[in-house]
């Protein structure tokens, strides 16, 4: 993926595409709501909502079961996004695409199915020190379970990983690699590709945690070569509770059911279960059909766009944004990767991320604080949190410049 | 003082502000007056968990009352933190067992007692009150 800045269609009319999330259209504390905390969840267009409501009041069966026309009618609706998912990402095989709860539970699944049937004692699984506690704790579990144990691609003072340092980490006993594409804390993109190729000739699988990367540029997992690739509908228009692992057919194939219960039997007697084919043996149980229903509406809603002008338009936003923090006394831009996403991760000279987050709250401001579930990165810089402005292409130059004297008007509070 | 009194003279001095930056403003003074706590009691057993600033807080039992130390990184926090201890402080272990607060939502800090919100000041008063109960044992024994 690539943020430089692209020629986006002079014919996009971004006033209306923010028009259409209605969410934006409202007060806080007497003032316009700017809603810069999309790295936490993003906003849905009215149409993703209204087609959730829709299977809601006219279409909800349960899936996979019925002979009946109404989940018939579900399981295609739900089954289709699963197409789309396929299409977004260029993923081989559509049983590649499994239906998960999101990142957390996709990287939950990975570590538990191939990490106990592969993993042992003396094993490493190589993560970076930028990792979401998502894609720290579960190899962690996993690993005081099999005996293999976590080692970290450290990063620099900008927020780059230290390239050298994971040659050096790659050894006869890295049994697994996981890393994140684009940093929730930082907005560092990371050279997944070169990882990937890397852990390859030693024939090591590698998994992307991809939740701040798939809602913001075109990702290609051939392309990448991911053996995993994990990312959340909620963080790209869609709805909660609905998320995706991407994984390689022959891998998936290898792997035992993670859950067991409903959808991913082939047959069962009390004495032995034989598993259904990819992707249901991953699928136990009644799934939430209808954040699946709205995933596949807002894969279309972000494909009528583009992925490539909303890389572009996010990337101008950042440029503009960044240009503008920049020039604000006693502000510290934390993460200053020459390749950057959608994330501006700061702090203010004296001023606790939550004292000044609170006071932005009261101007109507939505910044994420704290330590965005990455403590190591709070730790490498030594710093209690930060504050983080993360933006959607439904952002515009305006809420850039509120943020802009919000934080002039948070300085002055606490001078 | 009664601590019910306390309550409707906390409210009182704040239904002097009109509107949301008198308040934290007078909060944020309100914390740069709490009485420091030592230095060696900042220290990870004394941190309150829940909070996303951090928070410091010590008690000791004087006769039948509780006196509370307290500190924060933050100075909302620490403010909102300088109120509590006023509160509870020289109060006695059942009167703190039995006395929630409600002189915070009183003074339009509703949002910050929520046991959801990361600021935990939840979190904090749950602490004085496990504090208030281990004296209680203590004086019982």
């Amino acid at each position: 993926m690539n943020h430089t800045k692209t020629d986006i269609p002079s014919t996009i009319n971004w006033n209306e595409i923010r028009s259409q999330f209605p969410v934006l259209n409202q007060e806080v504390n007497g003032k316009r709501l700017v809603y810069l905390d999309n790295g936490a969840s993003s906003q849905m267009p009215q149409i993703v909502v209204d087609r959730i409501n829709a299977y809601h009041s006219h279409e909800h069966a349960n899936v996979h079961r019925g002979i009946h026309s109404l989940s018939q009618h579900a399981t295609d609706a739900f089954e289709s996004t699963r197409e789309k998912v396929q299409k977004l990402i260029n993923a081989r095989y559509l049983e590649e695409v499994i239906y998960t709860t999101g990142t957390t539970d996709s990287i939950n699944l990975v570590a538990s199915s191939y990490g106990r049937t592969y993993f042992k004692e003396g094993d490493e699984i190589l993560v970076t020190e930028m990792e979401h506690h998502a894609n720290i704790v579960p190899w962690q579990i996993i690993g005081e379970q099999t005996g293999a144990k976590l080692k970290v691609i450290p990063m620099d003072e900008n927020g780059e990983l230290i390239m050298e340092k994971f040659y050096e980490l790659l050894s006869a006993k890295t049994k697994f690699v996981s890393v994140i594409h684009v940093s929730n804390a930082l907005g560092t993109i990371n050279p997944v590709k070169e990882i990937i190729d890397a852990a390859h000739d030693r024939n090591i699988p590698v998994l992307v945690d991809g939740a701040q990367a798939v809602p913001h540029s075109t990702v290609d997992v051939q392309e990448l070569d991911a053996d995993f690739y994990a990312f959340s509908a909620h963080k790209m228009c869609g709805p909660t509770g609905f998320g995706i692992l991407y994984g390689k057919k022959e891998l998936l194939d290898a792997m035992p059911p993670y859950r067991g219960g409903g959808d991913m039997i082939d047959k069962v007697t009390f004495e032995k279960t034989t598993w259904n084919d990819l992707p249901h043996k991953f699928e136990a149980g009644t799934p939430p059909i209808a954040a699946g229903v709205g995933l596949g509406t807002a894969i279309d809603y972000l494909n009528s766009i583009g992925m490539d002008n909303i890389a572009g338009r996010e990337a101008e936003l950042i440029t503009y944004a960044t240009g503008k923090l920049s020039k604000i006394d006693g502000l510290r831009i934390v993460g200053t990767a020459h390749k950057k996403a959608s994330v501006i991760s700061f702090l203010l000279d004296g001023v606790h991320p939550t004292d000044a987050g609170t006071i932005l709250d009261k101007e109507g401001i939505a910044v994420r604080t704290g330590h965005h579930c990455a403590q190591p990165v709070m730790d490498h810089f030594n710093i209690p949190g930060t504050l983080r402005a993360s933006i959607s292409f439904y952002n515009n130059e305006d809420d850039i410049d509120r943020l802009v004297e919000g934080i002039e008007y948070t300085k002055e509070f606490f001078e | 003082m009664e601590i019910e009194e306390l309550q409707d003279r906390i409210v009182k001095e704040f239904n002097l502000f009109e509107d949301w930056t008198e308040k934290y403003k007078h909060i944020i003074k309100l914390g740069s007056k709490l009485e420091p706590l030592p230095e060696e009691d900042h220290i990870e057993e004394n941190l309150v968990k829940g909070c996303q600033s951090q928070v410091w807080l010590v008690a000791s039992l004087n006769g039948d009352k509780v006196t509370f130390k307290a500190d924060s990184d933050a100075a909302i926090t620490k403010g909102l933190v300088s109120l509590m201890v006023r509160f509870y402080s020289g109060q006695t272990p059942d009167t703190i067992i039995n006395t929630n607060p409600e002189f915070i939502s009183k003074i339009g800090m509703a949002q910050h007692l929520s046991p959801t919100r990361a600021n935990g000041l939840a979190s904090m008063v749950k602490q004085m009150k496990i504090y208030a109960m281990a004296f209680r044992s203590k004086l019982t024994t």
